[in-house]
């Protein structure tokens, strides 16, 4: 068997068409919008705030925390339960590693970073989204960062290596597949998030994250556009 | 600013006829708008927009059993969410007292006027039904998530679209043409009462010291479906009379918006 042509008609090392916006929730501190195919991202970033009850902070350093959450309505089969499950707990957990490393937690101490994240609609790689809508809105709140944090999934599907895996890909039905979520810090070239699931050799991997590595780089011009955008607008908003 | 200061300054303005941001009394914030389609996840969902609130909408369809008292209906859920990213001040959890109210109000006016007409809903009776899921999530409150949240309820039931079905086994990947089976639309507004003032499309501040608010669904014909009076001072009948009349009049221009499309 071989897979030759991606079930959505792009090439092997493709994204998805992209499209962000930082500021789109007014009431945050920092917000932003991530969308990345059929899957979307909202992001809002409040604090550095008191953190309580009292007990939780820590006078070392800030805590970072992360709550990913899918809407009821954004699978593409049944109604999601609301409210957190063990996988959102996971995701959150994972997303909330791969951004400590841009921040200087040692800032804030006895305070809370709150991350806040939202899908109303999916088609895999939410917790990649995730991490490209939080990295900007934790730009766009103002915070210092070493660096912004941009994240794919990468894998393959059958016999080929590929990047930003749909679905459709990641249920293909007619031959092995994995699925290898990343993050990467675009200056630095670091991964911050890896995770994987499914079969892939050695060779396979290799490939795969050099693969990431290019498309994450180019995620993070999206990253950054978005946030020029917002200064280049001449609203009186602001 | 302590939360009486904050009162003696809305009130102050109120009695000069002012309002925080300079809007007459019933008048709501700009735009009022509607964008369809929001999730290609859902089966039918939208984003309202008023002022700078936002609250999305999602339809999801699944198939179920008929309540053993209605066999021949099918059912309607409507949830809402105050997720922690639209306000500093709503926190993660189980839905508070807040969400829960927000969600009965919404179900409230759509199962009272009818909207659906729910014995279409109907597959075989007594045993197989369409289950119709509202669930409503706040993305920025910035205030009157009431009327923001019924509307953009209305807005994903317009437009939801029957997904394809064998037996018990859905398809979601593919809608069918068939809308649902709508037969009226309900648009609530909430009038709050502040000192002796009325006013509509209250900001957070104005929320924050409000002494009573009604929230009223009309149908198109203009009769009442459904009512919740909120805050925590009571109204008197006259106040009352007059909070359901400039309900009215504000109901048709949130449903002209509606019907837009």
């Amino acid at each position: 068997m071989t897979y030759s042509k991606r079930s959505d008609g792009r090439k092997f090392d493709e994204l998805r068409e992209m499209e962000a916006k930082v500021g789109v929730i007014k009431r945050a501190d920092g917000s932003a919008m991530f969308k990345i195919g059929k899957t979307t991202a909202y992001c809002a970033v409040y604090g550095p705030r008191n953190l309580y009850p009292k007990f939780l902070q820590n006078p070392l350093k800030g805590t970072l925390r992360v709550n990913y959450s899918m809407m009821p309505f954004s699978g593409s089969g049944n109604r999601v339960k609301p409210g957190p499950n063990r996988r959102a707990r996971e995701i959150s957990l994972v997303i909330e590693k791969a951004i400590t490393p841009v921040l200087d937690l040692g800032e804030f101490p006895n305070s809370v970073i709150d991350i806040f994240i939202e899908l109303p609609q999916t088609d895999a790689g939410t917790r990649c989204a995730g991490i490209c809508a939080a990295s900007m809105a934790l730009a766009d709140a103002g915070l210092a960062m070493t660096d912004l944090v941009a994240a794919v999934s990468v894998g393959r599907v059958d016999d080929k290596v590929v990047v930003d895996l749909c679905y459709d890909e990641e249920a293909y039905p007619d031959g092995p597949v994995a699925d290898v979520p990343i993050a990467m810090l675009p200056n630095s070239g670091k991964i911050s998030l890896l995770q994987m699931d499914g079969e892939i050799s050695n060779e396979q991997l290799v490939k795969a994250l050099k693969m990431g590595e290019v498309a994450c780089k180019q995620i993070y011009e999206v990253q950054k556009a978005a946030l020029k955008d917002k200064y280049k607008s001449t609203g009186d908003e602001d | 600013m302590t939360a009486k200061q904050a009162r003696q300054h809305i009130v102050k303005l109120l009695n000069k006829t002012a309002r925080l941001d300079g809007r007459g009394f019933t008048e709501y914030r700009k735009p009022i708008s509607i964008e369809y389609n929001i999730s290609k996840s859902a089966e039918g969902s939208a984003r309202v927009q008023i002022g700078e609130t936002i609250v999305l909408a999602g339809v999801k369809m699944e198939i179920g059993q008929p309540y053993p008292d209605t066999p021949n209906q099918g059912g309607l859920m409507v949830g809402a969410e105050l997720l922690p990213l639209s306000n500093p001040d709503f926190e993660s959890g189980p839905p508070g007292i807040q969400a829960i109210e927000l969600g009965r109000v919404v179900d409230r006016a759509i199962r009272e006027a009818k909207a659906i007409d729910v014995e279409k809903l109907c597959i075989t009776e007594g045993e197989l039904c369409w289950v119709v899921s509202i669930d409503i999530c706040t993305l920025n409150d910035a205030g009157n998530l009431f009327d923001a949240a019924a509307l953009a309820a209305l807005a994903a039931l317009k437009n939801a679209k029957l997904p394809e079905r064998d037996g018990k086994i859905i398809d979601y990947k593919k809608l069918t043409d068939e809308k649902l089976p709508i037969q009226r639309l309900p648009i609530s507004v909430t009038v709050c009462k502040i000192a002796d003032k009325f006013l509509v499309d209250p900001t957070n501040e104005e929320e924050e010291v409000i002494d009573a608010r009604l929230t009223v669904a009309f149908m198109e014909n203009g009769e009442i479906c459904a009512m919740q009076k909120g805050g925590d001072m009571a109204l008197t009948l006259a106040d009352i009379e007059q909070m359901i009349s400039i309900a009215a009049e504000k109901s048709n221009e949130l449903r002209v918006v509606l019907d837009a499309d």
